[in-house]
């Protein structure tokens, strides 16, 4: 069992560590024609939507409740009503994400009953959804705003389809995948093709593959154009199962389960060999066990994936003797520490050093002795002496102080393209992941060869 | 520096801005009181904006007070360069926890203050309030004060909650912890008749190493530059300037007024883009000073740096001639780049007048004549109607329009803080240039706007199409 260090400095030191309100805005830019809306001032926006921007170099929909000092002191209500009305007005969206920050949280606005008051007094838009979600800036990181809107999410009402209207995905079985938020929009879009492959309709939740992974529109548009739908929202219900994708989104699957009793499983990881065969096998499950069992039907993977794993497989041969022995050392946040350092380890490489941003039980088990709740001066005195080290952009000039190679990965990636559609998941993204790193620590041993090579 | 609202509205209506006048130059205009309005307010906070004034200072160290949000997403995302120390690039803070937001900041302040000297050793410490350390009340000044007298390092705080207002008024802000902590603590090596201050340059992408240059050659002192690539004690000694010179609009304007009172340094604004302004730069100042020989010198300079730009120009005034651009950006820059423009014969079909004073407005009609459209409001659609309506063949404005722009398929060049190049000066205006003509004439933008082969097929056969469904 790892376990995690919680050092609680007074001087946090080039964070690794993001606000809250921007994971749950993050989530919120998986549903369609959504506009988040920060309960905050002005910066709390700002802020967020430059990071988003130069990670994904996409115009990102975000808007502020713009609190003065004035509306600081007399609370935000007003302010709040003022925002929807606006962006109803202005922007038109078909749902509006509602976060606080720290500003809010901490003169205490009562998010409950300014919501209550707004619908009273505002009838005409009873079916106008807004999910409200509490995401204050002291308390944990990205992963958790993020997983705290995707319950939000979950959680919220928007109406049922009638359920003599027939589905509008015909008559394949479905199931919704909570998508955490160490999924790229990349990452998300192989997902659905995996699953879709099976005959299987997925509902993504949240769905960053149409929203934030980079295309062109014919016309210009101020909310997501892609994303999860409210009809695939209201359609919730009929999903035969919930695949949780990321630890943290167990809880959304239990909400799932509380209301509509839909059974859910766990998968902490799609990445390595193991963890994706056994999502597959998952996959495959799900139409056989809607036979009747005296005619079973052989668990049918497509091709494609049969063929992808014997891909991977030989992948993994070829690039193993680069991993072996290797020294890593990593700042992520929780899930995606837990799916890297694994894939990693598999590999014959060593977690020398792991630092992470936010308390979750998946980092009781990681495959090294401890973790580091902490910022970016940790790791620099954790990995020193590595021959890797994975973090995000800011990891910039301490891995030139360390002399390692740095592969980036996390919130914010701000000097790489590609970021929509990188894909690190399934048989694919693992190769892409293996290929990626095995080509950086390639070149490191040619570098540090005692030959010259001729 | 108590934060009251008295003090805030002095900032807010300093006598030397335009904004504070109507037209007819007396009264109040409220643009700089007005608040900003919740759903359709866009850009920083005070805070934001103090930062960005600030942070430039390169061998000090910026601690943020305040929960993670503020500087989590906000450290190392500013392109100020520094030619030598690397301290302002850190990202300090307290990042706050409910705990400390119940039992109060200033322990855990003081802590980090004393860690971060320790470790770091940086020339001052700026300690920047947030929303959240205002609002529950921590003694800034006391907190630094204190820190101050036992570390013998100067540790100012900085007023700077994003509830305040503006990222321009933070600016401001940040003007005033310089003016109370800072400026005038401590003497220059020595000066020299010709020291002068600039004021609200903030070296983006080495913007300020183009002109330093050509102020040595001229012998013009660049005694404290605030703030780009400066260290902290150059600003100290700020205050025996000649000549106080505001670049970018007047965002630091509290600073040339207040300066001009304490020790009557008088101030100029001038800007560094384009030919014409770089020389009237140069011009004004060495006329202030009034001594012929430099007067000839600077005269010297233009004349040799024009001629090597004409050469250096040549070629790409043949490709942008004509070419006609859509401006949006703010302040000083929507006139000055329309002159920049105008040099490399480009004609300018609009630009934004909304955080203009009424003499960049008087400038901007000036250089625009009676066809070009000045925007008051520059929403998204707004600007995509202008470019459509005038046939405009780019958009420059600031990277938060740059989606805008590229979602349409229009050519777009970034002329604000996220740029990557730099543009002032001579140099910077052959960099213009360059990537001006690499943007109008990227061989992308027919690719990007052509249809594909059965759009294409689909549109020749639409009528066939419809024929046939109605035959049915």
């Amino acid at each position: 069992m790892t376990t995690i260090l919680n050092p609680n400095k007074s001087l946090s030191v080039n964070p690794l560590k993001m606000s809250q309100p921007l994971g749950a805005a993050l989530a919120f830019l998986g549903l369609r024609k959504m506009m988040p809306l920060f309960h905050g001032s002005q910066g709390c926006t700002a802020f967020a939507k430059v990071v988003l921007v130069r990670h994904f170099r996409e115009s990102i929909p975000l808007s502020t409740t713009a609190m003065t000092e004035v509306s600081t002191i007399l609370g935000g209500e007003d302010n709040v009503e003022q925002a929807i009305l606006t962006i109803l007005e202005k922007y038109q969206p078909q749902i509006i994400g509602l976060l606080t920050t720290g500003l809010t949280e901490t003169r205490g606005d009562d998010m409950k009953r300014i919501l209550k008051t707004f619908r009273d007094k505002h009838p005409e838009l009873d079916s106008f959804p807004v999910v409200s979600v509490s995401t204050p800036d002291y308390k944990g990181s990205l992963q958790d705003g993020y997983t705290a809107a995707v319950e939000s999410i979950v959680a919220a009402d928007y109406g049922n389809v009638p359920d003599d209207e027939p589905p509008t995905v015909g008559m394949k079985p479905q199931v919704t995948v909570l998508c955490a938020s160490h999924l790229s929009p990349g990452d998300v879009e192989e997902l659905k093709t995996v699953i879709e492959g099976f005959g299987i309709s997925p509902i993504m939740v949240p769905d960053l593959s149409r929203s934030l992974d980079g295309h062109l529109e014919d016309d210009y548009h101020t909310v997501t154009t892609g994303g999860t739908s409210l009809t695939q929202l209201k359609q919730l219900n009929r999903s035969c199962l919930t695949l949780a994708i990321g630890e943290s989104m167990r809880k959304a699957a239990t909400i799932l389960q509380e209301r509509f009793g839909t059974k859910y499983k766990v998968f902490p990881r799609l990445a390595g060999l193991d963890a994706v065969d056994s999502f597959l096998w998952e996959l495959s499950q799900i139409l056989t066990s809607r036979c009747d069992h005296h005619f079973p039907i052989v668990p049918n993977v497509p091709a494609h994936l049969q063929r992808q794993r014997r891909q991977l497989q030989d992948v993994i041969l070829d690039t193993h003797f680069y991993f072996g022995g290797k020294k890593v050392a990593l700042a992520l946040e929780p899930d995606l520490l837990y799916q890297t350092a694994w894939l990693l380890t598999e590999m014959g490489a060593n977690i020398q050093a792991a630092v992470t941003t936010t308390k979750s039980p998946i980092l009781e088990d990681l495959p090294i002795d401890s973790v580091t709740i902490g910022d970016l001066e940790d790791l620099e005195e954790l990995a020193v002496g590595s021959d890797l080290i994975i973090t995000n952009s800011h990891g910039t000039s301490l891995a030139k102080r360390l002399k390692a190679p740095l592969y980036r990965m996390g919130y914010p990636i701000f000097d790489q393209l590609g970021l929509g559609q990188r894909c690190l998941v399934g048989y694919r993204g693992t190769m892409k992941f293996l290929f990626d790193v095995g080509n950086i620590l390639l070149e490191e041993e040619a570098k540090h060869s005692p030959v010259a090579l001729h | 520096m108590k934060l009251t609202k008295s003090k805030i509205n002095d900032l807010l209506t300093q006598p030397g801005c335009e904004h504070n006048h109507n037209k007819e130059g007396q009264g109040k205009n409220k643009s700089c009181t007005q608040t900003a309005n919740p759903g359709s307010a866009q850009g920083g906070c005070a805070f934001d904006g103090a930062s960005i004034a600030l942070v430039p200072i390169t061998d000090a160290a910026h601690l943020v007070h305040g929960p993670i949000g503020c500087s989590g997403n906000s450290w190392n995302s500013r392109g100020s360069l520094s030619s030598g120390p690397m301290t302002y690039k850190m990202g300090f803070t307290t990042d706050l926890s409910e705990n400390d937001i119940i039992f109060g900041g200033e322990k855990k302040l003081y802590k980090a203050i004393a860690q971060l000297i320790k470790k770091y050793n940086p020339a001052a410490v700026f300690v920047y309030s947030t929303c959240v350390t205002a609002l529950i009340g921590d003694d800034l000044d006391a907190v630094c004060k204190a820190a101050t007298n036992k570390y013998e390092t100067p540790i100012i705080p900085v007023h700077s909650p994003g509830f305040v207002g503006s990222k321009n008024l933070g600016n401001r802000l940040g003007g005033e912890a310089l003016l109370d902590h800072v400026v005038g603590t401590k003497e220059p090596e020595y000066t020299t008749a010709y020291d002068i201050n600039l004021i609200g340059e903030y070296n983006v992408a080495g913007e300020m190493w183009g002109v330093l240059p050509l102020f040595k050659k001229a012998g013009i002192r660049v005694l404290a530059k605030i703030t780009g690539d400066a260290r902290y004690e150059e600003v100290c000694s700020a205050h025996r300037a000649k000549l106080n010179v505001m670049i970018c609009s007047k965002a630091l304007i509290n600073m040339a007024s207040a300066m001009k009172e304490r020790y009557n340094i008088p101030y100029i604004e001038e800007s560094f883009y384009g030919v014409q302004d770089m020389n009237r730069c140069l011009r004004n100042i060495a006329q202030f000073f009034g001594d012929q020989v430099l007067i000839e010198r600077v005269e010297e300079i233009i004349e040799e740096e024009t001629a090597k730009l004409d050469i250096a120009l040549a070629p790409y005034r043949e490709r942008l001639k004509g070419k006609r651009m859509v401006l949006y950006t703010g302040g000083v820059k929507s006139w000055s780049i329309v002159s920049a423009a105008q040099d490399l014969g480009m004609e300018v079909v609009a630009t934004s007048t909304k955080k203009s004073t009424e003499e960049d407005k008087g400038r901007i009609k000036k250089l625009l004549g009676k066809d070009g459209i000045m925007l008051e409001k520059g929403s998204p659609e707004e600007l995509l109607r202008v470019v459509q309506k005038t046939k405009a063949d780019l958009l420059v404005a600031g990277g938060r329009n740059q989606y805008t722009a590229l979602k349409a398929k229009i050519p777009f060049l970034d002329i604000n803080q996220e740029r990557h190049h730099p543009y002032a000066g001579y140099i910077g205006l052959v960099e213009m240039a360059r990537e001006l003509s690499e943007a109008v004439y990227s061989p992308i933008w027919t690719q990007v706007r052509k249809p594909s082969p059965w759009e294409i097929w689909q549109q020749e056969h639409e009528s066939l199409l419809n024929l046939e469904a109605e035959g049915e």
